[in-house]
């Protein structure tokens, strides 16, 4: 196991995130369209949060979400037994709305492309934005992020291929970092 | 904290089928609840359906009359993206003589992942799974059990009782009013709430509310204004005319005075006593239309909860 960023450089990735997503709605202030925050659990949904945070609350005025993704999983004929499923909440109307998308590790795009199947069911949002954390590289599905904090998709120090990128979040995790695995280890 | 989590992610609900209480331990109990809150919110949104069994058959197999229970079932199933084929057994080969064996195993042969049976002989759910690969949930086997029932019930009470956060009923006392003898959702909910660590008191006349249920764990009574005033739910059974060949009672009229929930009764319970009925309600006789549709009742969420927990059920099932 190695780590890629502390607690403090996950901070600053998180800041580096919300820069990006605000030159964006920054951007479009002369539209009157709504923008709202969902995050993909289990821990886009606790960097959304602190993306409202950072970016400023009053531009989301409450709109932000959590997706549970599990019952969209295109595996889920295939694993052993039904992974947990947990509540998805998104307590506002997505019609018509600049919805951002947030997860922390983009890889294959499945959870992507999951997660947008889900939040189609919930309304038709005016444009879906994605926001990442860290772009891992070898996608499977052409997805690609608006806003990524940390590209890796072009390979870095050390990484090999079937390493796993674990972006651990103090909510979830008890701390922030973001972690390397080879993959037979986990 | 880890540590925990992975932990909480080790937990696999463990059962093919889901036949009865009985072979449920409390933590399937509660892991079966907590999906069933997930599955809760599909049901608000604009496009009520999940994806999670696409591809899937569920069969409803009905040899027994059911409106409510089939077609809470049918919507749960449809709501997982399942294709849903009911089979009406009254109209069907069982009528021309085939052994539930053999019809079971002729609907398998179709490519089925999933029966949803309810018979009139208890037992019959068992027997079923016995004779199949797929997973067999019971609808309501005889007066045996009726599992989805007492897991709804038990989400309802959960709900409004603020206890959805570790479904733990300690301290919660339930009473079950009615025709317990011959009744599957009292032997159910008996052992559901049992397990969930609530006490569960029951309440009727003698005849139907024999002395031997006390071997069940369950406190009897055969006076409902003296159990009332000391449980926070209240659980009015049907009086199922169909099933009472006896002289059980002596009339409705005095069914209604000792055991019926008036009015005049609800004045000795608890201010926030919950009110539960698994329908349909004879209005009138166990239970007066004002209570019925008061503030207390929980009789509509009780349905719409049955649809969540049925969704979590077929899910879980579906998976093993």
């Amino acid at each position: 196991m190695k780590e890629l960023a502390d607690a403090q450089a996950v901070g600053k990735l998180v800041e580096e995130l919300a820069t990006q997503v605000k030159s964006s709605v920054n951007l479009d202030q002369s539209s009157d369209v709504p923008w709202a925050l969902v995050g993909v659990r289990n821990r886009g949904d606790k960097l959304a949060e602190r993306l409202s945070d950072a970016i400023g609350p009053e531009i989301f005025a409450n709109r932000v979400g959590v997706l549970d993704i599990t019952l969209y999983r295109d595996d889920l004929s295939e694993v052993a037994a039904q992974p947990i499923v947990q509540t998805t909440e998104i307590p506002f109307n997505v019609d018509g709305m600049n919805v951002v998308l947030i997860d922390d590790v983009l890889m294959t795009g499945r959870s992507v492309r999951a997660a947008l199947q889900s939040l189609m069911d919930f309304g038709r949002p005016k444009r879906v934005w994605l926001a990442v954390l860290v772009d891992r590289g070898g996608r499977e599905l052409p997805i690609r992020a608006d806003f990524v904090a940390l590209d890796l998709s072009k390979g870095a120090d050390g990484l090999i291929d079937g390493d796993h990128v674990q972006v651990l979040i103090s909510e979830v995790d008890g701390k922030d970092a973001i972690e390397v695995r080879p993959k037979t280890a986990s | 904290m880890n540590s925990k989590l992975e932990q909480q992610d080790e937990y696999h609900w463990p059962h093919k089928h889901l036949l009865g209480i009985e072979g449920l331990a409390p933590e399937d109990i509660r892991f079966l609840l907590k999906t069933a809150l997930s599955f809760e919110g599909v049901s608000t949104r604009s496009v009520k359906k999940v994806p999670a069994l696409r591809g899937k058959v569920v069969v409803n197999l009905f040899f027994e009359d059911s409106t409510r229970t089939r077609a809470s079932f049918n919507l749960a199933a449809s709501r997982l993206s399942a294709d849903v084929l009911d089979f009406s057994a009254k109209a069907s080969s069982t009528s021309k003589g085939e052994t539930l064996v053999d019809t079971v195993r002729t609907i398998e042969a179709m490519g089925i992942d999933a029966i949803v049976c309810r018979h009139n002989l208890s037992g019959a759910a068992v027997q079923i799974a016995k004779s199949v690969n797929c997973s067999v949930v019971n609808a309501g086997d005889g007066q045996h059990a009726h599992p989805t029932q007492a897991l709804l019930d038990a989400y309802t009470i959960a709900k409004r009782k603020n206890l959805t956060k570790d479904f733990d009923f300690s301290g919660l006392k339930v009473a079950i009013v009615g025709d317990i003898a011959h009744s599957r959702v009292a032997r159910s909910n008996i052992r559901c709430l049992q397990k969930l660590g609530a006490k569960v008191v029951l309440v009727g006349p003698p005849m139907l509310v024999p002395s031997i249920f006390k071997d069940l764990g369950c406190e009897i009574s055969h006076s409902l204004d003296e159990v009332l005033p000391e449980v926070d739910v209240v659980n009015m059974l049907r009086v199922q005319f169909e099933r009472l060949e006896s002289q059980a009672f002596a009339s409705k009229r005095e069914y209604a005075v000792f055991y019926g929930l008036t009015e005049e009764k609800m004045k000795l319970a608890k201010d926030d006593i919950l009110v539960m009925h698994p329908g349909p309600m004879n209005r009138g006789l166990e239970i007066e239309s004002p209570i019925a549709d008061g503030p207390n009742s929980a009789v509509l969420e009780q349905v719409a909860n049955g649809l969540a927990v049925r969704m979590a059920t077929l899910f879980l099932v579906t998976g093993v």
